[in-house]
This record gives C-alpha cells, sequence and structure tokens, in this order.
C-alpha cells in the first residue's frame, strides 16, 4: 500500500491521471455503444465529479455535510429550467436560445448551449452553497451535519411540492414528481449532437473530461494556499484561527466549490438522463455520495475517486445484475435491489469500524488514525 | 474624570449584555408563538372562535407527547456521550413492527372486550420497550461503542449507515410501502368536547402513556444510584470513572432507556396514526431530534417542552398550510433554532453549540 501511495505522490500525479484518463476513455470502446455497462459507466464519471465536490467540504475543511443533494438538485433544475420547454411562453413563445442546437434552437421555452448552462449551474450552485453554508459557520461538528441535512430535506420537498408553487404566466417551479423532460442533449460546437439512441459514448467521454478537470482543480486546490487552510481548519479550527486563517472565508469557499461540483455534475445528469425528477433529490443520495468518500478514504483524491466508481458499480450493475437473484436462490423472497440503501449503510459502519481511513487513505489522516500525531512522524524521520 | 468613564462603561456594557440577552431568550420564544397568534388573530376575524386552533393545538399536544418520547431518547445519549444517535428514528419504528407483529401472539384483534385489549396492548408495549431497548444497546455496542476515541465524526457516520440497515431491516419485514393497521381503539371517536375543541380517544392514549413514562424517567434519573451515574457520567467521564463508575454499563442503560421510550412511543403511534411504514422512523427521528435540540439537547424537560411545541407546529402546519409541507416548517425551525439558540429553550450551552 505505501508504495502505492508513493506512486501517487508529486509529479506522478500528472502521469498517473493522464494513465488513468487514458484507460478510462478506451474502455467503452470494447462494449457496446448503447449497451447498459457504457450507461454504468456514465453514470460512475458523474458520481467521480460529485464525489470530489463532497470531498472538498467533508475530506478537506471537515465539514461533515449531509444536505449534498441539495446541490445535485439545483444543478439538474438549472438545466431543467433553461434547457427544456419548461418556460414555455417565453419571448411570445418564440423561446429564448443562446448557441442552442439546430434542434433545441425552433422549440419554445429557454434553451442555452450546455457549455453556458455549466456556467449558470456553477455560479447557482456556488451561491447555494454559500448560502447553506452561512447558517453553520458558528457551529461545528455535529450540529452542521444536521443543519445541512434539514435543508437538503428542504430543497427536497421544494423539489416535490414546486409543482404548487406558480409564477409569471403560470409556470411552475419544478414539475414535482412527473419531472422536468425532455431535456435538450449535449450540443457542443464543433461536434455532432450527442444522440442517446444512437451511441452513448460522446456522452461519456465528455463526462470523463469532466472529470479530468475537476481531478485537475482537485489537486491544484489541496497544494495551494486554500486547500491547506481547509486542511489546517479539519485539524483543529481554533489553532488555525489564531494562524491568521479567516475562517468565513475559508469555509465558505470550501462549501461553494463542493456545490460548484455537485451542480456540474447535476446539470450533465438532467442532460443524459433528459428528464429532472424530483425523487432523485431524497436524503439517501446525500448518503450514497458520502459512502462513496467514506469507502475511498475522505480526503484521498484517487481514495475518493475509487470509492465512487467502485460503489457506483455496486449500485448499477452488482446489485441489479449479479447478486439480485442471490436471495432467491436461497429461498428468500426478495430482490437485492430493495436492500441497496441497507447495504450501502452496512458499507459506511464496516469501513468506519474496521478501517476508518478508507480503501486509499490520504496520508496525513491514516497517520492519525493509526494512533501517531503528525510530531511523532516527524520525529520518527529525524536522525 | 476617568472615574466616570470607568463607572459609566460597565453599566452600558451590561444594558447591552442584557438586551443581548433577552433578544436571545425571548427571540426564540416569539418566533415559535408567531405562527399559532397569527393564525389566532385570523380565526377571530374570519370566524370569531378560537376552536379551529384549539383543535389544532390538542391534536399537536397528543402528537407532540409521542414525539416528546422518541425525543427523550435523542437527549438522553446526547447528554451523555454527545452523539446525535441517528438510529434511533429507527429504533422507534422497529418498536411499532414489533408491537404489532405481536398483536396477533397476544390474540388482540378489534372489537374484543375492553380489559383484555388493555392487558394485551400493554404485555406489547412491554414487549416492544424490552426488544427496542436491547436494540439499542446492540446498535451502542457494534456502531458506536468501537468508536469512542475516534474523530467525533465517526459515530455519526456509523449512526447515519445503521440507520439505513434498520429501514431495509423494516423493508424486509412489511415490505417497502405503507400499510394501515386495524383500529383497535376507535382512535378519532370524540370522546369529550369542551367548548368546541375535541379530545379523542387517541389523544387521551397519547397523554395516558406518555406521563406515567415522563414521570417514572425523570425519578430514576433523580432517584436512583444508576441515575446519578449517568448523570456523574453526562457531566465528565473521566471523573465519573475515577469515582468507581462503570461508565461502560452507564451508556449501556442510557441506551437501554432510550429504546425502551421508542418502543413505548412505537406502539402508542401504531394505534394514534393507525398505519405503519418502514420509513416512519426517518421523519419522526428528525422531528424528534428537532424536539430535543428545541428544548435543549441533554436536558429531559426541554425535551418534552420541544415535543410539545413541535407537536403543535406540526399540527398547525399540516392544517393551515398542507400536510405536505410540514417538514419544510420543522425543519425552517430546526435550522432557526440551530443557528440563533442552539443551546434551546432551557437547555444550559453544550460545547459543540458554543
Amino acid at each position: 500500500m505505501s508504495n502505492l501511495r508513493g506512486l501517487l505522490k508529486g509529479k506522478n500525479n500528472l502521469v498517473v491521471s493522464l494513465v488513468a484518463l487514458g484507460v478510462a476513455a478506451i474502455l467503452p470502446l470494447f462494449f457496446d455503444p448503447l449497451s447498459n455497462l457504457t450507461n454504468n459507466f456514465i453514470l460512475a464519471a458523474a458520481f467521480v465529479v460529485m464525489a470530489l465536490g463532497l470531498n472538498i467540504v467533508v475530506g478537506f475543511a471537515g465539514l461533515l455535510d449531509l444536505g449534498y443533494v441539495a446541490f445535485y438538485a439545483f444543478g439538474a433544475y438549472t438545466i431543467g429550467w433553461f434547457a427544456s420547454d419548461h418556460f414555455s411562453s417565453v419571448n411570445g413563445g418564440e423561446g429564448f436560445h443562446i448557441a442552442a442546437g439546430e434542434f433545441a434552437s425552433n422549440l419554445p421555452g429557454i434553451h442555452l448551449n450546455f457549455l453556458v448552462i455549466v456556467v449558470v449551474a456553477v455560479i447557482i450552485t456556488g451561491i447555494a452553497g454559500m448560502l447553506i453554508g452561512l447558517p453553520t459557520l458558528r457551529l461545528r461538528g455535529d450540529y452542521i451535519a444536521i443543519v445541512t441535512l434539514a435543508f437538503g430535506e428542504i430543497i427536497y420537498r421544494f423539489a416535490v411540492n414546486g409543482d404548487e408553487i406558480t409564477f409569471g404566466e403560470g409556470y411552475k417551479l419544478t414539475n414535482g414528481r412527473q419531472a422536468i423532460s425532455p431535456i435538450d442533449s449535449i450540443d457542443l460546437p464543433g461536434f455532432a449532437p450527442f444522440d442517446s439512441a444512437f451511441s452513448l459514448r460522446p456522452f461519456y467521454w465528455f463526462c470523463l473530461v469532466l472529470v479530468g478537470i475537476v481531478l485537475l482543480v482537485n489537486f491544484r486546490l489541496r497544494d495551494s494556499r486554500l486547500g491547506r487552510a481547509w486542511i489546517a481548519i479539519r485539524e483543529d479550527e481554533v489553532a488555525a484561527a489564531s494562524m491568521g486563517v479567516p475562517l468565513v472565508k475559508t469555509k465558505l469557499l470550501a462549501y461553494a466549490t463542493g456545490a460548484a461540483f455537485g451542480g456540474i455534475s447535476g446539470a450533465f445528469l438532467g442532460s443524459y438522463l433528459t428528464s429532472v425528477n424530483a425523487n432523485n433529490f431524497q436524503f439517501g443520495f446525500s448518503i450514497f455520495i458520502l459512502a462513496m468518500i467514506i469507502l475511498g478514504g475522505l480526503g484521498s483524491i484517487w481514495g475518493v475517486a475509487i470509492g465512487a466508481i467502485l460503489l457506483s458499480f455496486i449500485n448499477t450493475y452488482f446489485i441489479p445484475e449479479v447478486f439480485n437473484e442471490v436471495p432467491r436462490k436461497i429461498g428468500l423472497e426478495f430482490d437485492l435491489t430493495i436492500l441497496n440503501f441497507g447495504i450501502f449503510g452496512f458499507l459506511i459502519l464496516l469501513v468506519m469500524v474496521l478501517r476508518p481511513q478508507g480503501i486509499l487513505p490520504e496520508r496525513r489522516r491514516a497517520l492519525e488514525l493509526e494512533g501517531v500525531g503528525a510530531g511523532d512522524a516527524i520525529e520518527v524521520r529525524a536522525p | 474624570m476617568s472615574t466616570n468613564t470607568a463607572t459609566a462603561d460597565p453599566a452600558s456594557h451590561r444594558l447591552s449584555d442584557t438586551l443581548r440577552e433577552a433578544a436571545s431568550k425571548y427571540g426564540l420564544i416569539a418566533v415559535l408563538l408567531a405562527l399559532p397568534v397569527y393564525l389566532a388573530i385570523s380565526d377571530l376575524i374570519s370566524k370569531g372562535n378560537l376552536t379551529d386552533l384549539g383543535n389544532n393545538l390538542v391534536l399537536g399536544l397528543s402528537n407532540g407527547a409521542i414525539i416528546a418520547l422518541v425525543a427523550l431518547g435523542y437527549t438522553l445519549v446526547y447528554g451523555i456521550i454527545e452523539l446525535i444517535n441517528f438510529a434511533h428514528g429507527e429504533v422507534f419504528m422497529i418498536g411499532s413492527f414489533v408491537a404489532f407483529g405481536l398483536w396477533g401472539t397476544f390474540g388482540i384483534s378489534e372489537g374484543m372486550a375492553v380489559p383484555g385489549m388493555i392487558v394485551g396492548l400493554l404485555a406489547a408495549m412491554i414487549a416492544a420497550m424490552i426488544v427496542c431497548g436491547g436494540l439499542n444497546v446492540m446498535i451502542e455496542r457494534v456502531a458506536y461503542k468501537p468508536l469512542r476515541n475516534a474523530p467525533k465524526l465517526a459515530p455519526l457516520i456509523t449512526a447515519i449507515g445503521m440507520s439505513f440497515i434498520l429501514q431495509n431491516v423494516g423493508i424486509l419485514w412489511r415490505g417497502s410501502s405503507q400499510a394501515s393497521v386495524p383500529d383497535l381503539i376507535n382512535q378519532s371517536n370524540d370522546l369529550v368536547t369542551i367548548g368546541g375543541v375535541v379530545i379523542n380517544n387517541g389523544d387521551v392514549l397519547a397523554a395516558a402513556v406518555t406521563i406515567p413514562l415522563v414521570f417514572l424517567l425523570t425519578s430514576f434519573i433523580n432517584r436512583s444510584r444508576l441515575g446519578k451515574a449517568m448523570r456523574a457520567t453526562a457531566q465528565d467521564p473521566d471523573a465519573a470513572r475515577l469515582m468507581g463508575i462503570n461508565v461502560n454499563t452507564t451508556i449501556s442503560m442510557t441506551f437501554l432507556l432510550g429504546g425502551m421510550l421508542a418502543g413505548a412511543a412505537g406502539l402508542i403511534n401504531l394505534l394514534y396514526q393507525t398505519s405503519i411504514w418502514y420509513f416512519q422512523g426517518f421523519q419522526a427521528g428528525l422531528i424528534a431530534f428537532t424536539a430535543a435540540v428545541m428544548g435543549g439537547i441533554g436536558n429531559l424537560k426541554g425535551a418534552v417542552l420541544g415535543g410539545l411545541i413541535i407537536g403543535c407546529i406540526g399540527q398547525l402546519a399540516e392544517f393551515r398550510i398542507g400536510a405536505e409541507w410540514t417538514a419544510v416548517v420543522v425543519f425552517a425551525y430546526l435550522v432557526l433554532i440551530m443557528v440563533f439558540r442552539p443551546q434551546g429553550l432551557i437547555g444550559e450551552e453544550t460545547r459543540e453549540a458554543g
């Protein structure tokens, strides 16, 4: 394990990233472009983006956010509002378009290009992240968890009941459980429009580019002044403050950055699934993402990426396709899929009790959890 | 001159401090009263009486009594090891399931003679209390005890894991859809009407079970040896250990008591709501936690008071705003309390909140 950790250190990071992304990029060529497996790859990549976002808040800054699903919702509704015919009578029924694809540019409603949507989603979720973070600034530990959980639930209820809230010319805030659909497909300038009926590969490669960007941002942030400030706050808030770390700014930036990643991924998933349904924004989803980063190793970027891929495949492949029939084979009358959250809960419990540092731990945290203080570690190395 | 300012300064400080103290102390009460007072005024203007509000509040109080029982479990555990026992709502749910499962065993059915039913229900309640108490102790052993020296967020995370596991136990047990159960006590039967305000069988039941249990619990904690040990451990576990208190046993007993209350609440909830669902624990747990925080977490009286208040707020929101928005109103109160008065109505400041 220590060799592996050494491999992932320093300059090697870039090499490892490029190799990993390169292998990941070739992977779908071995499978049918419309197969379920390709779909699973896409979801896994989207969850890597989300998990890396939550990792900034929980893993780096140590603020346990149990309402991360709120940012998935904000990102998804950004694309739901601005890349569908939801606001159907905007501009006298003509619609409002910015660089929308050939197909979408004749439809009523607001249609922005996906790249514009990403920018809008980052802004909206970043602001939402700060607003949700603001009330938690004075709080510590488990109280933050509960306040963020409450916010997550409030956003979920608004998503579900949003069809009761109307404004303007009878526009609904959300479509609740009826879902806002269809959503414009991704249409990048210079590329053919993505068509999920023809091939899923473009979605995958696009999401892989997002993963690459997010990985880069994560590494750069972690090694920056801001990243060190986050880790300092996580280790000891009072000590960090007395060393001159501005708590308010640093914490809010953690919330905003983490939220923005959730928003990007949410917008992508909205477009890929072609619908934004309030049912997707339940508390369980926050825990699903949290389980990924705990499984992988809180604060460890590669660990979190691996955890996300693993848990995503457990959710989309191993539970429903590989092991689904197991209970029936041993004479029990249920499918394993109904137990997926119990399985995630069990994994969280198991990892937390047996290997709290995760699969691929962050070095600093591993040292702490092994009962060796950071100071001791330095002393050991001194001649 | 200098003496003048010296005497004037502390005085002005004291004044501003008093003002700030008053604002933080009565601000929450004002926020809490805002909804009922507004509704009372609008009722008086539109209908000329307060019957509707009274009915809402009666339902709120009986609902709140059930919430209070669950909230006591949160507050007991938080008081002693400063952990939000996230799985507590699920223990309450399992209590309902166990009690319902035993109805058949104890021969309880609709329309049976009253004395027989009371004996049967009491037996079911005691069984549910024992199972839930044991379950809560087991949860502590498996999920929290190994992490007692880990970072503080670790046991909270395992608590969430435990909560999901128990929800799935519920799904395996009774499927994933809400089911209705026989209305044994004729829950919505009007028992008495005082000035237009109706009190049903369900309200009486909730009060009849909750009040004795709360009295038993408070006298247990205030009078018994074990209660003294619990209070000592809550104040300072290390000092308690030095004084010869077995801290591990004391913590287990706390979980046992909390679980037993949740089991009792599970049975009352079954009779009161006449429905059963694997998900009932999650929502009830969050609401009860809000109640515990509102009263001041770690404070028994506070949990009961908070439960009653949250029950009333929930009912007012349900009847006046719409049932689908109840959760939003309750969680909004939770956020407000957490932010502006994390020590709650009558609790002391906890280390976390300060």
